[in-house]
């Protein structure tokens, strides 16, 4: 088996860690959001179509793939910003590692935030 | 005497471009930051409203939908969102292709495929926000807003 060559800072590390997610919840989100475009255009159709596939969205099972995609969005968002700092602010590449982390905690907060307020929809009975 | 070159400099053969393609890959990489900057009030904006405020996702149905609409900012938001998400994801799927593809008939193959979803998403989803219509002749009062039989 290929081992990593030595002395590579960004290989098997936060660095390429991130990016991976970055790949991964991106392609997820662009998926979803030519899905949602299309459950959304049902307004054009009917009232009726449109309440029948929103409707699919509050079973307990698609509850909790939106709250992984909520996930995937708050991580994105913030991991963006820290590209962003990390490619513009002079001390960004210095301070990528720490960044992520900041990721990670702000998404971790929002979401615990975000999780209860929703799960609560979407199981609670209305 | 040979001389050795950098590592990693770029390799100079006869099929290697000495300058880049103009400025579209660095225009892209700049859409890319500032479209992501505005997605991110955007998209936060959008999820606080249908998901969290009120009643979350158990309020939305064509009477929310129709609600929001009703207002011209919450349709310029949602065609910019619309717009900004679609040009940004699209660009973005294109690098992953042009990264793991690497026969030229499968990149433009996908591409293509890409274009064309990129496309009709973003024309429907125009039209849908532009022509859409709240109040719907012929359909039941207790689906519409309230405003329709204001």
């Amino acid at each position: 088996m290929a081992t990593a060559p030595a002395g590579t800072l960004y290989r098997g590390r936060e660095g390429m860690w991130s990016w991976v997610a970055h790949r991964v919840t991106g392609m997820l989100i662009f998926v979803f959001l030519l899905v949602h475009v299309l459950d959304t255009s049902l307004v054009r159709v009917s009232p009726e179509a449109y309440n029948a596939v929103i409707g699919a969205y509050k079973n307990p099972i698609m509850g909790l793939a939106e709250a992984g995609l909520v996930a995937a969005i708050v991580f994105h968002a913030f991991n963006g910003i820290r590209v962003i700092l990390v490619d513009f602010w002079w001390n960004g590449p210095r301070r990528q590692k720490l960044m992520m982390w900041i990721v990670l905690g702000l998404t971790f907060v929002l979401m615990a935030g975000f999780l209860p307020r929703h799960l609560g929809n979407v199981f609670g009975g209305h | 005497m040979t001389t050795i070159d950098a590592p990693r400099s770029p390799r100079m053969t006869r099929t290697t471009r000495r300058t880049t393609r103009g400025n579209v890959e660095m225009v892209g990489w700049l859409f890319m930051r500032i479209s992501g900057v505005v997605l991110v009030v955007l998209i936060f904006g959008h999820l606080f409203v249908n998901l969290v405020a009120g009643e979350g996702i158990t309020g939305i149905n064509f009477g929310f939908v129709a609600g929001k609409w009703a207002d011209l900012r919450w349709q310029i938001w949602d065609l910019l969102m619309l717009w900004l998400a679609m040009i940004h994801g699209a660009n973005g799927v294109r690098t992953i292709i042009n990264d793991y593809a690497e026969k030229d008939s499968t990149r433009l193959v996908l591409k293509v495929l890409l274009l064309t979803a990129f496309v009709t998403t973003v024309v429907l989803g125009t039209l849908v926000i532009f022509t859409f219509d709240p109040c719907p002749a012929g359909s039941p009062a207790d689906l519409l807003p309230s405003f329709c039989t204001a």
